[in-house]
């Protein structure tokens, strides 16, 4: 199966041609997908580990299994500031 | 109520205008505008990028769960993108109510939120280099990748 991944900020600067279609085994999870893209290590691997996961454009948890189809984006840290 | 993302620059004045009524009392406003540096490091401009359709949907959650949940009438949020030089707004709240205990409460609740989960992000460009800001580490709720 084949999910849409979108990248933003420094990941769409590090790995540009990772913004793409990617084909993943069927049932892969959030969590299976986080592993696969931290042992490709193409992502600084210190920003992955801090960021978090949507799926079709709402945040998803670890365990959510991806669809065919799926719009999948690794959203490190936002913006935030000091209080 | 109003929510959006635009490039062009974003008119407070009229924003604020706007968004009295007459049984308001009060209308708490937050102008977020583009700082001359960073702990000291001289900065030329920043460069904001969203992930727009997912943030316009938060921003339009965070709106509503405003209103319902202070009880304020209305709620005004604007966030810019592209790039911004020193002493532009970036973001503005404007939240209107009958009294201002709850107009305050609002306001400052939306932009501590906006600013841990929607998905904006931004480059500083320094006198001596470009980074990505670090960002604020997610609400545990939300954070998908932590061991």
């Amino acid at each position: 199966m084949r999910v849409r991944m979108r990248l933003f900020g420094p990941f769409k600067e590090i790995a540009p041609a990772a913004d793409a279609w990617r084909e993943l085994r069927e049932g892969e999870t959030v969590a299976g997908l986080l592993e696969l893209l931290q042992r490709e290590a193409v992502l600084p691997a210190k920003l992955l580990l801090a960021s978090a996961v949507a799926v079709n454009q709402e945040y998803a948890q670890p365990t959510r299994i991806l669809l065919d189809g799926d719009e999948v984006a690794i959203l490190p840290p936002v913006s935030g500031g000091r209080p | 109520m109003k929510v959006a993302l635009q490039r062009e620059p974003i008119d407070t004045a009229a924003l604020h205008a706007e968004i009295k009524a007459g049984s308001d009392g009060a209308v708490c406003v937050f102008d977020g505008i583009v700082r001359d540096n960073t702990r000291g490091r001289r900065t030329l401009h920043l460069d904001y990028e969203a992930y727009e359709e997912m943030a316009l949907t938060q921003m339009r959650d965070l709106a509503e769960q405003a209103i319902a949940t202070f009880g304020v009438r209305d709620v005004v949020l604007v966030h810019r993108l592209g790039r911004l030089h020193i002493g532009e707004t970036s973001v503005f709240i404007a939240v209107a109510s009958a009294h201002r205990g709850a107009a305050f409460d609002a306001c400052r609740w939306v932009i501590d939120t906006l600013k841990k989960t929607v998905p904006i992000w931004k480059k500083e460009e320094f006198i001596d280099g470009a980074v990505w800001a670090d960002g604020e580490p997610f609400p545990d709720d939300i954070a998908g990748v932590k061991p």
